[in-house]
């Protein structure tokens, strides 16, 4: 696992360097913390991190959930209906110049402070990737496989379902792959305007109470489990959704 | 189906016109080879045939054909599907009930009984061809339409495919869109080339297909035919 070896070297290079800086500038340890005093923190309040780690992933593994399927099932319908496509597009296109994260207030007003506001946020922000991609993939059908099922006299649903839809997958796969990227900021962000619980939230209180220790250690557990997400939909993309291309 | 295919008229995209006054014949239960120089209009012909010429403007008569079989250069195979379920594949798109039996005999007709559970991208370029072959025997069409199937391939292999096609489609209404002229003079039982002022016959053996490649006659048509081809129009 050649990928394992640099990403360990990796860390080590990162580790060094934070070491390094520390040592050269003396800075306070309420500034920036030692790696070893963050990994005792993490070791030490591993209950707590772990308690407000699994309402995160709460929130990131719902929205993913159900922010994938929305922009799959969108997806497929602006693909098959050109006037969905010529009334929605626009409205997607100007979504996305609308700050994303001037949202949260709006939905933690709306939705409330509990899950639903940061799983929502989640869902603003990988819905687009998502759709947006497979969309791509789903109007790249060969012509030719849509007209080898014409000719077979398939319906346009059929051939929507049977053939745009499976040949089009790997591009959903590379959506999912950005979203698993996208999703924890969704989530944290949305803890951030208003929350009681999850990693965003224990950030900010450990910031006001000066801990930074604390604020590190829930920023390395949540890079970890977003990289350890990444991983395993990666793993899973490639095992169901990803194809070598035919020669 | 023991009318004649008839196709009279012209045929234009976006206003270039690609044939005009075609008259093109197919005869019931045998074999049309339709040659010509490449851009002349050959593979519009036959999507016209297939009801696929999306964006061509006919002007003319065209037969109900009906729905038919079409087998390309390309195999068309669907990488995420395995050999048998390509085979099967216009149940599946049309929403019936698979034959499975059928069509694992459409395999071994092809000689590929073998892999019926392997992906195509595990298939050399031949073995993909003649998936495609039993795709389109699955089919089962009075009609079918043949565009270069045999132009990827080798020269051996593609000798061999147009035997076993040749002896899978007997009794069939064939068209095919061929740039060989050996091959024409194998398979075809009534030999057109298309140029731009219309169609012209060139004739074809009276032998049984398909022909031994070194046949007298095979040699003596395909002469003709390249003196056709080369003929300046
Ligand atoms: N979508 C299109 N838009 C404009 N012109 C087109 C389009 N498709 C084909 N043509 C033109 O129509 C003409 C006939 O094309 P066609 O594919 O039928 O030729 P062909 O005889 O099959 O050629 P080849 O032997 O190379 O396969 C060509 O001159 C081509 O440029
Ligand atoms: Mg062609």
């Amino acid at each position: 696992m050649n990928g394992w070896r640099a990403g360990i070297a990796a860390t080590c290079l990162v580790l060094v360097l934070w070491q390094t800086v520390i040592w050269t500038t003396g800075v306070a340890r309420f500034i920036l913390p030692p790696p070893a005093l963050v990994a005792q923190t993490i070791w030490e309040s591993r209950a707590l991190l772990t308690e407000h780690a699994a309402v995160t992933m709460a929130e990131v593994l719902i929205g993913l959930l159900l922010g994938a399927a929305l922009g799959f099932v969108s997806a497929i319908g602006l693909a098959a209906s050109p006037t969905v496509r010529a009334l929605v597009r626009p409205i997607l296109v100007f979504s996305q110049a609308v700050p994303v994260f001037a949202l949260a207030p709006i939905l933690t007003l709306w939705l409330g402070f509990g899950l639903w506001s940061k799983i929502t946020m989640t869902i603003i922000i990988i819905y687009f990737p998502v759709t947006s991609s497979f969309f791509d993939a789903l109007m790249r059908t060969n012509r030719d496989w849509i007209g080898l099922a014409k000719v077979m006299g398939a319906s346009p649903a059929r051939i929507m379902w049977h053939i745009r839809v499976p040949a089009a997958l790997p591009g959903f796969a590379s959506g999912l792959r950005l979203a698993v990227v996208y999703a924890p900021i969704g989530a944290i962000i949305g803890e951030w305007v208003g929350a009681s619980k999850g990693l965003g939230y224990l950030m900010l209180l450990a910031n006001g109470r000066a801990k930074t220790d604390l604020m590190f250690a829930a920023l390395i557990v949540l890079a970890v489990l977003t990289i350890l997400l990444h991983t395993a939909v990666n793993r899973l993309c490639e095992k169901t959704l990803d194809r070598p291309e035919v020669s | 189906m023991n009318q004649p295919l008839r196709m009279t008229g012209s045929a234009e995209i976006d206003g270039t016109p690609i044939f005009s006054q075609l008259d093109l014949t197919l005869t019931p239960h045998s074999w049309t080879c339709l040659l010509g120089a490449s851009g002349v209009g050959k593979s519009t012909v036959l999507r016209l045939f297939a009801g696929l010429a999306e964006g061509v403007t006919f002007d003319g008569v065209l037969s109900d054909t009906g729905r038919v079989a079409m087998m390309a250069q390309q195999d068309l195979l669907m990488p995420w599907l395995s050999v048998l379920d390509n085979v099967m594949l216009g149940a599946r798109v049309r929403g019936e009930r698979p034959d499975k039996d059928r069509a694992r005999e459409r395999l071994v007709q092809v000689g590929l009984a073998d892999h019926a559970d392997k992906l195509p991208p595990a298939l050399s370029g031949g073995q993909r061809q003649r998936v495609a072959l039993a795709r389109t025997l699955m089919e089962d069409r009075a009609i079918v339409l043949l565009d270069e199937p045999f132009s990827a391939l080798d020269a051996l292999t593609r000798a061999q495919m147009q035997e076993l096609t040749a002896d899978l489609l007997t009794g069939r209404t064939v068209l095919l869109v061929t740039h060989d002229p050996n091959e024409a003079a194998r398979l075809g039982q009534k030999i057109l080339i298309m140029t731009p002022s219309g169609l012209v016959e060139v004739a074809a053996p009276f032998t049984p297909i398909p022909r031994d490649i070194h046949a007298q006659d095979v040699l003596r048509t395909q002469t003709d035919l390249f003196d056709h081809l080369r003929r300046p129009i």
